[in-house]
């Protein structure tokens, strides 16, 4: 047997290196050090996020790439890379209390949310379907565990255990569609997969379609496009609500990044006719989640059925395609993880204790009560519904304009229509907060300030105004994202 | 390209061969009396009291997957092994690395109890 | 000054928000004063652009200032920049300075209420926003303030959120202040979505959302009736239809008036209902190019105002009067808009301005002495009690009718003589039946709540029209002591008055003066005035004049003592008074058209979709497949046999859209 040595190179790899490297010091440190008050972990896995940035932004620019270009460090990469610190850094900062609240360990959870990390940031840099997979599982794993992470809650068991199960599902079709697709190219680097795809007799392959298809398959469950999208809603609802803050953005960002990476580079729209299942997957995603968030009482799952929905908007950036759909796509990722993380972020401060307030009737008159939380929460939500000038508005016109710059105007027609549905149901909380008498039970004064928490909260509030009102620098940056 | 695999076709025919052969030519040559005691599950072993179908204490299922776990990795070791003279160095680095990692989680299992049986 | 431009929004921004984060915590006369203090800063520095802009050449009468760029798209960009001409520096005078006068009203009218800081937050937060629709240099940043001042009137209708009805003294049902915010939100939202898709097709056609090159493109690019510009303004006029309260969708108007009586006369009388005209004048380059879309403006506004004028001749809410009167008058306007007389349009939008600020004020100051009664069958009597309450409501009135020399003579007389000398007699015929139908409706409003005998104490028999008044003692306010209200209230009666009567003065027509408007406006519209002899001018404002004092007094007549004609008239016609009485049935005819069709629709996807059907398949299917053996079913437990039977058949159809295509 001979041995073809890789070529390793581990620079254009360190953002996603340093968040496992971290994930094992936080595990490592957690049992061998003394003391019974960890929550200095938190700083640790904090400086090791801030590290993986720090090199993410040298990164960029130099377009590198490594292990034989299964590994590619281009400026969309690390442009999601640094969606998924951000979130990463946030849902910490959520979680201290949270945690606390609820008597969870939080060196173990540090250590799989690192991992998750680790995993959605190479899923960003791969380049080789293989590589992707294993980006996949590694960050699908840590967050199946978190989603049960409330051992003693039964709906955070349900949610682990239905993610999980489901999930598999997924990565069964994910995974055979791998080995369709190397059936029928002989590779798997996404490069070689369009090279011999430019062959007509592979190109018009069944079994590349097929391929092809279960590709559709596997990234649609991950970001949540219907009628895939029946997880959501019951693990979203389920899991630990930083985590579903976590899951919302960041997974999306990074199966996003992968799904963009492998339809436009090994599947070139000449040679694969999938503009149009796409459009039809947006188009019944964006209706299919708006509709169904109309009647939900409960935040959590009204905010999955409108994660499922803001999928379709960013499906619709593939459809177009091209540089304009990849900048739509990452401003559009972008503006949705701070506002996202806006709301979610709010929905914990609402939280008393290891009591949550989710349902409308829970929320009702919270401006008195809590007026920061509620102000939080009602920007992000209005941000969400597209209202001027929050980053969720430009970041709509953007996705909206390039559709129609490209000739795709029923899509952006319909997905103006399922916005404006869409304002029902994020401006009914607001309504409730800020137009109702209190509900029963809120305590006068919180025992104590949750500053991390509010950190990570007004952080994603101000950069949620600062990106509607000055969306120049970002966009600028976006426009320099491209697929190498 | 399918001539590749044509001695992983022909080790998974032996294979399958040697086991049949193994079952039928006993089934076929050996002679049956069989007895009460002899068809006992564990003819030379403790008699079996109550029903296999109980709960199990959790801590089995923890030490059965942690050794699962390493068990498996060592089977990393013998491919690597096998190419080990073309890179010594190169191997050598990686496999440390491997090891690291699962030392790290060896560490973990201790640290938090996981061999404990008690 | 013109680098501080600015500043007019900035002020209100800046007080909204000194109030959001610290108001509660300020004493109460420091907070409502902050407010009035931003407006009444925000309208030095208007005037004081006004100054300047004057100063410029008539032919370069712009002043145009850009903050930063907003968004930039390749080629494509969008700056935060102000556009001062003549058209929006008319609008930005008319709402600093009635937004000021209404804000010290507010003052004294919300004296006893608790939560002051939030309802000067969001008035002043309107203000800013409404100042952002005119003083915007491009159609998405307009678009901003347009959906920053339906936000906020939705906030401040249902500004008495834990109340479930405000109509006092009447056995009438209206919707609760909640449900009235979300009517207006959705209504208008319905109109902003064809408003959208209009600035859309713009985006597409133009390249560009900037004043300057879409006009410029418009004028260079296409012929008139060019079908896409008819396309792109008949979707804005849809937006306008929604804000302006026009057919089809005025119906959210009336029910608006749940909000506090100052929110009623600043945001759905004198200003936000009149962006839908100024977006029209705004983008008339356009609408001039699409003659068929100028005929549905014309048409709709004629018919809008005919029809509200109508609802309002039955209505026994003093503030619903006003508000179908509202929606009757802004069909004058878009009339105007519709057969290209543009500075008459907004002429009209000044005086109403004026004028029904002044009557919503007035009726508010009627509310704060009877305890918030507003049923005129309990009114009655009112004129000794409040002598400057009845002045200033008179001269609201005669303006709003009509009657020679106020300041809505002016202005609606110059909307008619355009009307028919533009040859359309028709439009001109049904808006001098409207105005004999205005004068008639407020004379009523007038005689009721001011003239015969008073009829708010409990147990008192006196009639009207046919009703004994004590039939609603039940609902009466008790320990009823009316008074006149104090200064801050009356002050800005006294000086919206004198506006409703000399405003007109400013376009005055040719006979009788000098149309000072019309050449202040003449660099925005070039709209040349069509020579009219002075003899048939003369007879115009004759038969405008008769029209209004016609009306005038047939409702002196009908409505002196207990009303007996109206009261046979509506029984000798009882099913044309109850289709006028209950609005053309119009909100029931919507709520079975489209309202329950779309919550039926919400529903089904959720119960029965998510629920029923796909549960039941998966069901069905389970059985079929129940051979399938043990590893497969060993996995179907509770509902997730039904999530991996439907992604399965997500998958199978992936495939064989990808596969057969």
């Amino acid at each position: 047997m001979l041995l073809t040595l890789p070529e390793i190179n581990l620079y254009p790899l360190l953002p996603a290196l340093i968040p496992a490297v971290t994930a094992m010091l936080v595990m490592l440190a957690d049992v061998l050090l003394p003391g019974k008050n960890k929550s200095w972990l938190a700083l640790l896995a904090l400086v090791g996020l801030a590290a993986a940035s720090y090199f993410t932004v040298m990164l960029f620019g130099a377009n590198l790439s490594a292990f034989n270009a299964s590994i590619v460090a281009d400026n969309f990469a690390l442009g999601i890379a640094l969606v998924i610190l951000g979130a990463g850094a946030a849902t910490i900062l959520l979680s201290l209390d949270y945690l606390r609240a609820r008597q969870l360990d939080l060196g173990e959870y540090l250590a799989l949310l690192l991992g998750a990390v680790s995993g959605m940031i190479l899923m960003a840099l791969a380049n080789d379907l293989i590589v992707i997979f294993l980006g996949l599982e590694l960050f699908s794993l840590p967050l199946y565990v978190l989603s049960a992470f409330w051992r003693t809650n039964d709906r955070s068991l349900e949610a682990g255990m239905k993610y999980f199960l489901l999930g598999s599902f997924s990565s069964a079709f994910f995974l055979y569609g791998i080995a369709l697709l190397y059936g029928a190219t002989d590779a798997t680097n996404l490069t070689k997969i369009s090279a011999a795809a430019s062959e007509p007799t592979v190109a018009s392959n069944p079994m590349f379609l097929m391929g092809a298809a279960l590709l559709i398959v596997g990234f649609g469950f991950k970001v949540g496009l219907a009628p895939f999208q029946w997880w959501i809603p019951d693990v979203y609802e389920g899991a630990p609500t930083p985590i579903t803050a976590f899951m919302s953005v960041a997974t999306k960002a990074a199966a996003f990044a992968a799904f963009f990476r492998a339809f436009m580079v090994a599947f070139p729209s000449a040679v694969v006719d999938w503009q149009f299942v796409l459009a039809l997957l947006a188009v019944v995603s964006m209706t299919v989640g708006n509709v169904a968030a109309l009647t939900q009482t409960n935040l959590k799952r009204m905010l999955a059925y409108s994660s499922i929905a803001n999928a379709g908007y960013i499906l619709i950036a593939l459809v177009v395609g091209g540089q304009a759909g990849l900048s739509a796509a990452l401003f559009y990722l972008a503006a949705y993880t701070v506002m996202n993380l806006g709301a979610f972020g709010g929905l914990v401060a609402m939280g008393q204790g290891d009591q949550e307030r989710l349902t409308l009737d829970e929320l009702a008159g919270a401006a008195q009560t809590k007026p920061w939380a509620a102000a939080a929460m009602a920007i992000s939500l209005l941000s969400l519904a597209g209202f001027p000038p929050f980053a969720g508005f430009v970041a709509k016109f953007f996705v909206f304009g390039a559709a129609v710059n490209a000739g795709y105007v029923w899509l952006a027609v319909i997905g103006v229509l399922n916005s404006l549905v869409s304002v029902y149901y994020y401006l009914h909380p607001i309504v409730k907060m800020y137009m109702n008498p209190p509900a029963e039970g809120w305590a006068q004064a919180p025992a104590r300030a949750p500053i991390f928490l509010a950190v990570a909260v007004i952080v994603a509030v101000l950069l949620t105004i600062a990106m509607g009102l000055f969306p120049g620098g970002m966009l600028n940056f976006a426009q320099a994202a491209m697929v190498k | 390209m399918s001539g590749d695999y044509f001695p992983l076709f022909v080790m998974l025919v032996v294979s399958v061969a040697f086991a049949a052969i193994g079952v039928g030519v006993s089934a076929l040559l050996g002679p049956r009396r069989p007895t009460a005691i002899k068809g006992q599950t564990y003819e030379s072993g403790m008699p079996s009291i109550g029903t296999a179908r109980r709960r199990v204490w959790v801590r089995y299922y923890l030490v059965a997957v942690v050794f699962i776990l390493f068990d498996i990795e060592i089977i990393f070791f013998y491919p690597w092994a096998v190419v080990f003279r073309q890179a010594p160095i190169f191997l050598l680095v990686e496999m440390l690395a491997f090891v690291t990692i699962l030392l790290v989680g060896y560490i973990y299992v201790w640290r938090k109890g996981g061999f404990d049986w008690y | 000054m013109s680098q501080f431009l600015w500043l007019i929004p900035a002020l209100p921004l800046l007080g909204a928000t000194i109030n959001l984060l610290i108001g509660r915590r300020l004493p109460r006369a420091v907070s409502c004063w902050l407010a009035v203090a931003a407006m009444a800063a925000a309208f030095g520095a208007a005037v004081g652009a006004f100054l300047e802009l004057l100063a410029l050449p008539s032919d370069a009468q712009v002043i145009h200032q850009t903050l930063y760029q907003w968004v930039t798209v390749g080629k494509f960009s969008v700056d935060v920049g102000f556009w001062l001409d003549p058209l929006s520096a008319i609008m930005i005078l008319v709402v600093t300075l009635v937004g000021t006068l209404i804000h010290i009203y507010a003052v004294g009218y919300m004296e006893h209420e608790t939560d002051y800081a939030r309802f000067f937050t969001q008035m002043n937060l309107f203000a800013f926003m409404m100042l952002m629709l005119v003083l915007a240099d491009n159609y998405l940043l307009m678009f901003l303030g347009w959906e920053g001042v339906g936000l906020c009137s939705y906030l401040l209708i249902g500004f008495y959120y834990n109340r479930d009805n405000t109509a006092v003294g009447t056995d009438e049902k209206f919707l609760s202040p909640r449900s009235s915010g979300t009517k207006a939100f959705v209504v208008t939202r319905i109109g902003d979505f064809g408003f959208t898709l209009g600035i859309i097709l713009m985006f597409w056609t133009f390249g560009s959302l900037s004043f300057g090159e879409v006009f410029h493109g418009a004028e260079t690019m296409f012929q008139i009736g060019a079908p896409i510009i008819t396309i792109m303004t008949l979707l804005m006029f849809l937006g306008a239809t929604g804000k302006s309260a026009q057919l089809p969708l005025f119906v959210w108007l009336p029910d608006a008036m749940a909000g506090p009586t100052p929110v009623s006369a600043l945001i759905h009388a004198a200003t936000m209902v009149t962006a839908g005209v100024y977006m029209i004048g705004r983008s008339h380059v356009l609408y001039e190019l699409a003659p068929a879309t100028m005929a549905v403006v014309a048409v709709v506004g004629v018919l809008t105002a005919f029809i509200a004028a109508t609802i309002a001749l039955t209505q026994r809410d003093l503030k619903r009067v006003l508000a179908y009167s509202t929606v009757s008058q802004l069909g004058y306007m878009m009339l105007a808009m519709g057969i290209g007389a543009f500075s008459a349009g907004i002429f009209h939008l000044m005086t109403h301005a004026f004028f029904k600020a002044l009557l919503f004020l007035s009726a508010g100051a009627v509310m704060h002495a009877m305890n918030d009664m507003v049923d005129m069958r309990r009114l009655g009597g009112l004129r000794k009690i409040l002598p400057i309450t009845f002045w200033t409501f008179l001269i609201g009135a005669l303006a709003l009718a009509g009657f020679p020399l106020f300041s809505g003579f002016f202005s609606k007389d110059e909307i008619l003589s355009s009307a028919f000398t533009s040859g359309n007699v028709a439009l001109w015929v049904v808006g001098v039946v409207t105005a004999l139908l205005t004068a008639f409706y407020i004379f009523r409003a007038v005689s009721l709540t001011f003239g015969g005998k008073p009829r708010w104490k409990v147990g008192e028999v006196v009639t009207v029209q046919g009703a004994v008044a004590s039939e609603l003692d039940a609902h009466a306010a008790k320990g009823l002591h009316p008074h006149e209200a104090k200064w801050v209230m009356t002050l800005p009666l006294i000086l919206l008055a004198l506006g409703a009567l000399f405003a007109g003065f400013l376009g005055m027509p040719a006979v009788l003066g000098e149309n000072r408007l019309a050449r202040f406006l003449e660099p925005v519209f070039q709209h040349e005035t069509p020579h009219v002899s002075a003899e048939l001018e003369w007879l115009l404002i004759g038969i405008s004049a008769a029209a209004a004092l016609v009306g005038i007094f047939i409702a002196l007549r009908f409505y002196r003592g207990d009303a007996k004609t109206p009261a046979r008239l509506a029984a000798y016609y009882p099913s044309l008074y109850k289709l006028l009485l209950n609005k053309y049935w119009i909100d029931q005819i919507y709520d079975a058209l489209i309202a329950r069709p779309g919550r039926w629709l919400a529903n089904a996807f959720w119960l029965e979709l998510d629920g029923k059907i796909i549960n039941g398949i998966a069901d069905g299917l389970g059985n079929a497949f129940r051979g399938f053996g043990n590893s497969l079913r060993s996995l179907q437990t509770g509902y997730m046999r039904g999530y991996a039977l439907a992604m399965l058949i997500g998958v199978v159809v992936v495939i064989a859209l990808l596969v057969m295509r």
